[in-house]
């Protein structure tokens, strides 16, 4: 495999594209080949079925049986039937021959489709090195359904142990699929089982047996699913807390996990996503649908980067943080709620990690020429932008983000504006280019253009997280009443806490984002920060400018949403909207708004805030702060007034 | 009682002159070990007026006759003629050390041969505590080597310091009363001149107890409990004997096998430790599954303290009279006061002995027979589980053997359990044993023991590994003096922890040390094992050996403190105790509070203000 190198990677791993062997040797080959992987060096070797049985014979499962048993007046041999039944609908089974099978067909479909599968393999080693010395929890992001086959599909090419996979049950659906899944190593979990003590034994059990006996890597999804916007979405902690236990509980002596940045050039999901967010419901998963999306097939989704960080130990993260002797005077076995401490802890962690994942995420130009073109659409500039400008506006941008820390594939040794219209020849389905200018491919109709502006957002999305502590800062000037750094923060503090249901803002962690965002903006020269102000440089307008604007359609949709919510309080205060009417009840109210041009005092710029993703998240928000208050399911208003003005 | 008035007893050879410390160790040379420990022993007779520096390492573990040393052929020697390993060559350590250290023959750091008197400071005297002392006729010295001798006990920082002559606060004088009126008058004096007393009993503590504070102003006086060391009768109605608290572990045993009887108490250090200091630190001996630990054993105590004598007025084997105020004195650690006199439970001595031993294919299985052992309460007098380091280490201290008939046999039996029975030889760990009592009872528990221990894999491997494990525990501490030779440094520490977080607890201790030792540098990989040595109803105790080569670090002691401190957090964060029968001293003072609760600190605190206010008993230890 020839390295593809990118001078500006120095910080992080080369990368390799491993398709360019695929493409030179027999794939049959290759799925047959010799498959020996490092394993962990504590492991006891065990089949499935065996692992079945130690989790129906654990302890803690045990007790709980006992239990349910006595709530429910039932023989404890009938609560462990159903929990055998649980862990039979749970079960992977994973087998080396169906692994092999979808290496082969993968290989064929992945050949199709992309350019390129690059890959850092500096941090394959790291892994096989982690897999050898403790149990090992992939946390890969999760933008596409591609991730978890694309994640088995690396670690067998490279010989690595296959991971064990937490899916969401409505793969089940599919019947054949479903089961081969089964066999490459998913494990299926029920959306939600709230209550059901029983489930959760068996499925807490299963995970944490598989990991501790060090059987294979146990993968899940921190997000929980698949971000439609791109955004990396606030992390569960369920599973998290489960792979953390046997550490805490001293039954292992570290874990390590391993945040997997896996970044698209392309979404095969695109166009789904889009129209998901705009309302049009998620088609449910099936076979035959699958097959549908057949004609996937014949386009071109670019390159797929994968980066393995840094593995991260259970044991670093928990120093001197956690008190493990909490836990010495219960036996281990009886489930008890996790303390304030704990839980506090893990959330903190899942930030971590998926600040991780997001830090080494690869950005791809298109991702800036995304900004660009979005917020020229913002603009109201019609004739869309001349190629020239665009080139410039981008390379801007470029060297900007690179100074923030962005993983940004830029190839340098190209011309920019070759760069630039490559870029947009692989998205030609979003931009529309005639006469030397360029803008999104608008149609008539309102549902097209949202269509469009919301695909194009959620690659715009993809670098958001390198610009939003500068952003916040910059929105932070721009609404302060002086220049005074206290004021400043206070009102930084007030947007970060808004947007903590939007971004990746670790709890509790406002004054080192505040300053890391000065230094950030001091360092390239934007601002001047003293003891007592924050002064704009001469040449920092430009970059504070379009910071501002990085935030304004989130601004802008929490406040549409604000501004509905107070109305809706007016006119239906008695009764109220429950939450499910409230999302197309909004929608409603800024279509019509959109049409008629206007809303209220301010204009609607942005067509983005149809998004729902937005919507739910500004509802959350809203919720959080106080202004709208949940009762029984139903919305209402409250005092908005105070923050309004804020916003606005 | 009168009727046993013949069975007081004394020991000869005692005659003290001006500084009886010099003789200190006469009498107990010529004495034979306790034959359960140390069945061929040879009797040395050593003549009268032996200063003890030669008798006893003033730098090191134990006599200064036998010691490992690698003669001129690089071959392993333990010399002396004290020990079942005495006089023999040991094949197997060189290579093992070069490999398990990464140690060598030519790197050798040397201790500092003989004590330099200039290096101790002058001894801060109380003119009027000595003016009235010497009034009292009690024996005392404030010579620089008798005080250096009692400033320290065998922790690592210790020994180290001494090797490289570095002296820091000692005591200042040290008296040797001859029974408890004696330290009547000597606790009674220093409370009248405010001196600070620090007892002392065999000087083997590793836990910092018998550190002087720098931070104390006041004159320091060591007292020596060695010459309180007669049993001063023996009831054989109730099976007790009155002892006083200075007498030696082996003195005690072999003195009491003379009439038959044995307290059966051995802790590891027998030979050197004493009655008073067992009591006070709440020690453990081996064979505690028949005889119990010194909380089982003893009936009565007598204490000195500053005010006044504390004493039961009975001899009942059970009381309900609000909490048992021995707990005060057990594990006081020399801040409350001396313990003179002690009632102890004496046994018969067992009619039959045997040692056992069995291999199992990996420890975990050793630990789950050693937890159904314990299930059964069937634990034969004394079992141990070394894990699959240590097992290599035992193997690695086997003598020559002289026939080639032996080394045939060992070959044997290695191919037996490695291919035959397909033990990885990385993995396999040892159990040895010990029973005792009369012979048919003992064979029959042999064979109730070896048959749990089939159910886990587990086989018999013959009495002679199990009699060698034994004898490590005596020549382990004497090792370490070979490695400090050679830039080797190490110690053990212990703990007690339930059933189900042994394994646990092992595992993450083990890699805590392993990993410490990386990050702060250490440039080869420790040695790192450990082995479960009690077993109790509702848990175990086990031990840790840790060891390292320092080449290459400018402060290997440092180093070492903070693995051993970071290992200690581990232990406790797993569900350890802090300790099960070292004690506290100084060195595990931070952890007493989220040990034992403020409310139990404020406690003992409480108990020390009302028993000592003017901290005559200073040696800051526990609290």
């Amino acid at each position: 495999m020839k390295p593809v190198v990118d001078p500006m990677l120095k910080k992080r791993d080369d990368f390799e594209d491993m398709l360019e062997e695929r493409r030179n040797s027999s794939d049959l080959r290759y799925a047959l080949k010799c498959y020996t992987p490092v394993l962990y060096k504590g492991l006891t070797p065990c089949k499935v079925s065996e692992l079945k049985q130690m989790v129906l014979q654990s302890d803690q499962l045990g007790y709980v049986i006992t239990q349910v048993s006595k709530e429910k007046g039932v023989t404890s041999d009938e609560v462990t039937g159903e929990a055998a039944a649980i862990l039979e609908e749970m079960a992977q089974r994973l087998q080396l021959s169906t692994v092999r099978f979808f290496a082969f067909t993968l290989s064929k479909v992945f050949k199709t489709l992309f350019r390129s599968i690059c890959i850092n393999e500096e941090g394959l080693q790291r892994l096989q090195q982690a897999i050898h010395n403790h149990p090992v929890v992939l946390l890969p992001s999760h933008r596409s359904y591609m991730d978890f086959l694309l994640m088995s599909y690396i670690l067998y090419t490279y010989d690595l142990a296959l991971p064990v996979i937490a899916a969401g049950m409505d793969f089940m659906g599919m019947k054949v699929v479903g089961e081969m899944l089964r066999m490459s190593g998913a494990f299926f979990i029920r959306r939600s089982f709230g209550g059901d003590k029983l489930y959760w034994a068996v499925f807490s059990e299963y995970v944490k047996i598989m990991l501790k006996n060090g059987y294979a890597p146990v993968e899940f999804f921190l997000e929980g699913t698949r971000s439609r916007t791109a955004k990396s979405l606030t992390p569960k902690l369920g599973l998290l807390n489960i792979v953390m236990d046997p550490f805490l509980k001293g039954e292992v002596f570290d874990i390590s996990l391993v945040p997997v940045s896996i970044s698209y050039e392309r979404t095969l999901e695109e166009a789904l996503y889009a129209r998901e967010l705009l309302g049009v419901p998620k088609p449910k998963e099936s076979t035959s649908g699958l097959f549908k999306a057949r004609k996937i097939l014949s386009e071109d989704y670019g390159s797929i980067h994968v980066y393995f960080g840094q593995p991260v130990s259970v044991r670093s993260l928990a120093e001197s943080r956690v008190n493990r002797s909490q836990f010495n005077l219960i036996p281990r076995h009886i489930p008890t709620r996790p303390s304030e401490e704990i839980l506090s802890f893990v959330n903190d962690s899942a930030y971590r990690l998926v600040r991780a994942q997001e830090e080494n995420m690869v950005l791809k130009p298109w991702v800036l020429l995304a900004f660009v073109l979005l917020q020229k659409q913002a603009a109201e500039e019609k004739q869309g932008t001349a190629l020239d400008e665009l080139t410039e506006q981008a390379v801007w941008l470029r060297d900007l983000s690179r100074q923030y820390g962005a993983f940004l594939h830029w190839p340098d040794h190209i011309p920019p504006s070759e760069v630039v219209s490559s870029s947009l020849s692989l998205h030609r389905g979003l931009v529309r280019i005639s006469e030397g200018r360029v803008q999104l491919a608008l149609e008539q109709g309102l549902l097209y253009p949202g269509f469009v502006i919301l695909s194009c957002a959620s690659y715009r999305n993809q670098a958001l997280n390198v610009f939003i502590r500068p952003a916040l800062l910059a929105s932070a000037i721009h609404t302060a009443a002086s220049n005074r750094k206290q004021e400043i923060y206070n009102s930084f503090s007030f947007l970060r806490n808004m947007f903590s249901n939007e971004f990746i803002l670790c709890p509790g962690a406002t004054v080192q984002d505040f300053e890391e965002a000065c230094y950030l903006l001091v360092k390239t020269g934007t601002l001047q920060i003293n003891q007592q102000e924050v002064l704009i440089t001469e040449r920092g307008h430009r970059t504070l400018a379009f910071l501002t604007s990085v935030l304004d359609p989130f601004l802008q949709g929490y406040q549409v949403r604000e501004m509905h919510t107070q109305r809706h309080s007016v006119v239906f205060n008695t009764n109220g909207l429950t939450e499910k009417q409230f999302i197309p009840a909004v929608r409603k109210f800024i279509i019509k708004h959109l049409l008629t041009g206007s809303l209220l005092k301010c204009r609607l710029r942005y067509t983005e805030v149809l998004s729902s993703d937005l919507q739910k998240n500004a509802l959350a928000a809203l919720i959080r702060l106080g202004a709208v208050q949940k009762i029984k399911g139903y919305v209402g208003f409250t005092h908005l007034h105070v923050h309004v003005g804020l916003i606005g | 009682m009168s009727g046993f008035s013949d069975n007081i007893m004394r020991l000869s050879g005692r005659m003290l002159s001006q500084y009886p410390a010099q003789r200190d160790w006469d009498g107990k040379l010529t004495m034979a070990p306790h034959p359960g420990i140390i069945p061929t022993f040879s009797i040395v007779t050593l003549s009268d007026n032996v200063p003890e520096q030669e008798i006893m390492k003033w730098n090191g573990w134990g006599y200064s006759d036998s010691k490992f040393l690698y003669n001129k052929k690089g071959q392993a020697e333990f010399t002396g003629k004290r020990y079942r390993l005495s006089g023999m060559i040991i094949p197997g350590l060189r290579e093992w050390m070069e490999s398990t250290f990464s140690a060598n023959l030519q790197h050798k750091t040397p201790a500092a041969p003989i004590l330099n008197s200039s290096a101790v400071q002058p001894p801060t005297l109380n003119e009027a505590f000595l003016k009235e002392l010497k009034s009292t006729g009690i024996p005392f010295s404030h010579d620089a080597e008798d005080r250096v001798f009692r400033s320290h006990g065998h922790c690592l920082h210790e020994i180290f310091a001494l090797r490289e002559g570095k002296i820091g606060r000692v005591p200042d004088l040290v008296v040797w009363p001859n029974c408890h009126n004696d330290v009547v008058k000597i606790v009674e004096l220093a409370c009248k001149h405010n001196v600070c007393l620090i007892p002392y009993g065999g000087g083997t503590s590793v836990s910092s107890a018998l550190e002087c504070p720098p931070e104390e102003t006041r004159s320091i006086v060591s007292l020596d409990t060695s010459q309180m060391n007669r049993i001063l009768w023996i009831d054989e109605k109730n099976l007790t004997a009155h002892v006083e608290a200075g007498i030696v572990g082996q003195d005690l045993e072999r003195l009491l096998n003379e009439s038959g009887y044995c307290t059966g108490h051995e802790p590891d250090s027998m030979e050197f430790s004493s009655l008073g200091g067992w009591v006070a630190t709440r020690a453990s001996g081996m064979k505690k599954n028949i005889y119990g630990n010194i909380e089982d054993l003893v009936v009565h105590i007598k204490m000195v303290t500053p005010r006044g004598v504390i004493e039961k007025s009975c001899q009942g084997p059970r009381m309900s009279t609000g909490p048992d105020v021995h707990h005060f004195i057990m594990g006081s650690e020399g801040t409350l006061g001396v313990v003179t006199e002690v009632t102890m439970k004496i046994r018969p001595m067992p009619e039959y002995q045997k040692y056992g031993s069995v291999v199992f294919p990996n420890f975990e299985m050793g630990v789950a027979c050693l937890r159904e052992v314990a299930r059964q309460r069937c634990a034969p007098a004394s079992i141990r589980l070394m894990d699959n380091e240590q097992f290599k280490f035992g193997h690695a201290l086997k003598p020559q053997v002289s026939s080639i008939f032996t080394s045939f046999l060992d070959g044997l039996k290695k191919f037996y359990i490695t291919k035959f029975k397909g033990f990885d030889p990385n993995r396999l760990c040892v159990a040895t044993l010990l029973f005792e009592g009369d012979r048919e009872k003992v064979l029959q528990h042999e064979k109730q023991v070896y048959d749990i221990a089939a159910k886990f894999g587990g086989l018999a491997a013959g009495e002679d590994n199990g009699q060698r494990g034994y004898m490590l525990t005596f020549v382990i501490a004497y090792l370490r003096d070979l490695g400090m030779d050679y830039y080797v440094i190490g110690e053990s520490f212990e703990t007690s922890m339930p059933w189900d977080r042994v394994l646990d607890i092992c595992r993450n201790v083990k890699a805590r040390i392993v990993r410490e030792c990386k990050d702060k540098g250490v440039q080869f990989p420790p040695l790192s094992t450990c082995r479960v040595t009690q077993t109790y109803d509702a848990g175990a105790c086990v031990y840790f050996y840790f060891a390292f080569n320092y080449r290459g670090l400018s402060d290997p002691v440092h180093v070492y403190e903070q693995v051993e401190h970071a290992a200690r957090e581990e232990i406790l964060a797993n569900g350890g105790s802090l300790s099960h029968h070292h004690g506290v001293g100084k060195l595990r003072k931070e952890w007493m509070r989220e040990s034992i609760s403020s409310v139990g600190m404020g406690m003992l605190k409480s108990v020390k203000d009302y028993v000592d206010p003017n901290n005559i008993f200073g040696n800051r230890n526990l609290l």
